[in-house]
């Protein structure tokens, strides 16, 4: 990194790869990954809701993992791959989550959904590795049984302020196929 | 946030170093607490020093039957790691009832351990608070403190640690590792990780300036039943009111003290011969609301004496 000139912020040049595409940013070292994906990329699919890491529409997808993209600096993922909703798919190559959201009618104002089917996808991935919730009642198990009740629990990092709750669990139990074969 | 420089640490060693030679240096994990205390300019860093890619992401077996869990392991991965589930349930309990799977993905196990506390007075740079500002006072003392210590405050604090997981390793009696900036290593009881309130409440744990937890090491797990209960205003993505952790004879409360309680006094009733309901007095004896949170007095005697006298945890 260069000397930064005097007073100005610290910056930081680095590597990313966003949905597929490699990417060389250089930004204020204060650039949350959201900010980055925003303002940066130009990518304002993934919302800012709280930016304090209590609503979830800022969910993303790094190396395949579900976080908080606005509790993150963007300089930590320097390397990574980060998957955001235009990654997930686009029209008319939507994702079978996010069709399953229109089928089910599982948004109204629709700001939160971005982070809610990032979030689902990361959840389902974590099911298929046998991850346990506090749901989870056998710890023992190998597999996990994606009931109900398992769906709520593992989506309530993810606000939705219209309470799209009921389609959105439809939606999610329409894509997890075996996965959800305990409901 | 103001700014800051970063620097992502080669070694464990190195990053206590540099902690110690940079001014207002604090290391960086999962972030998830830090970032948003340094959003509020809660947290004013001048230096980061990126702890999160450290090779301390394993978890393995100690040679006398335990298991070694390195700092940065998330909290999703100590959660689901088999021998954790199998050996050690109260902790995969406590870690799955703390904040969101988003969360747990990136927060960190020694993050959990230094994570601070969530006293909404705090959080408000508006109030007075000895932790932000040493001598300034205590808000939350005559103010809204439902959520505050009912045992070990004083009159500086009476703010409580907000960590599940650091109440299961309480009752399972772990041990933090650490590595200090010269490059020594020891080995703290969790027990002695982080300090009550007394005069100084912006002191809030026993290490070094610059040192760096590096690992949680737990004991072969305890023989019979372990159990973490927490009771809270939601049932999901809430700070706990009270919570507690069962590990074979020993127990521990959280959400009652500005550290994890091992509950000792109960501990030596129930060795005693004491029923659930003596033990749970004999604990909480020296409990003392601050006006709004006398009601988790109460709520406490009651999860510790269904807990000891086995009833269903949901």
């Amino acid at each position: 990194m260069a000397d930064p000139p005097v007073r100005a912020a610290p910056r930081a040049t680095f590597q990313i790869t966003v949905n597929g595409e490699a990417r060389r940013v250089d930004v204020d070292l204060r650039t949350t990954l959201l900010d980055l994906l925003r303002e940066t990329l130009g990518l304002s699919g993934t919302k800012k809701g709280c930016d304090h890491g209590q609503c979830g529409a800022c969910t993303v997808l790094v190396d395949g993992v579900r976080i908080n993209a606005c509790l993150s600096l963007a300089v930590m993922h320097e390397g990574q791959q980060v998957t955001t909703i235009e990654g997930v798919g686009l029209p008319p190559d939507l994702s079978p989550l996010q069709r399953a959201f229109l089928e089910r009618d599982a948004f109204q104002c629709g700001y939160c959904t971005p982070g809610q089917i990032c979030s689902a996808l990361g959840m389902l991935e974590e099911v298929r590795r046998g991850e346990p919730s506090q749901e989870t009642l056998d710890l023992a198990a190998e597999i996990v049984p994606l009931t109900d009740a398992e769906i709520r629990e593992r989506m309530s990092g993810n606000i939705c302020r219209c309470s799209a709750y009921p389609q959105i669990l439809e939606a999610i139990r329409d894509v997890a196929g075996p996965l959800g074969a305990g409901a | 946030m103001r700014p800051f420089t970063y620097e992502r640490a080669e070694s464990a060693s190195g990053a206590a170093k540099s902690a110690a030679e940079t001014p207002g240096a604090r290391f960086l994990a999962g972030g998830t607490n830090l970032l948003d205390l340094m959003k509020l300019e809660i947290e004013r860093p001048a230096h980061l020093i990126d702890v999160g890619r450290l090779p301390l992401a394993r978890i393995e077996e100690t040679p006398d039957g335990g298991l070694r869990i390195g700092a940065v392991v998330s909290n999703s991965a100590a959660a689901s790691d088999r021998r954790v589930r199998t050996r050690y349930p109260v902790l995969t309990h406590a870690l799955v009832a703390g904040a969101s799977p988003q969360l747990r993905n990136k927060a960190t196990v020694g993050g959990n351990l230094m994570q601070r506390t969530r006293c909404a007075y705090f959080y408000d740079p508006a109030k007075p608070c000895n932790k932000r500002d040493p001598g300034a006072g205590c808000s939350a003392l005559g103010g809204d403190a439902r959520g505050n210590a009912i045992l070990g405050a004083s009159e500086a604090c009476v703010a409580v640690h907000p960590s599940d997981m650091a109440v299961a390793l309480a009752a399972l009696d772990a041990a933090v590792e650490t590595v200090a900036p010269a490059g020594r290593t020891r080995t703290i009881p969790i027990d002695a990780l982080h300090r009550l309130p007394g005069e100084t409440p912006h002191v809030e744990t026993s290490l070094e300036p610059g040192e760096l937890v590096t690992a949680v090491v737990l004991p072969p797990p305890p023989e019979g039943r372990q159990e973490y209960r927490k009771v809270r205003d939601r049932a999901s993505y809430a700070g706990g009111l009270f919570s507690l952790a069962l590990a074979g004879g020993r127990l521990a409360l959280g959400a009652v003290a500005l550290k994890p309680w091992r509950a000792t006094q109960a501990e030596a009733a129930l060795a005693a011969g004491a029923t659930p309901a003596e033990a749970a007095d004999a604990e909480l004896a020296a409990a003392r609301g601050t006006g709004r949170n006398a009601f988790k007095i109460t709520l406490a005697r009651r999860v510790v004496v269904d807990a000891l006298e086995g009833g269903p945890t949901r």
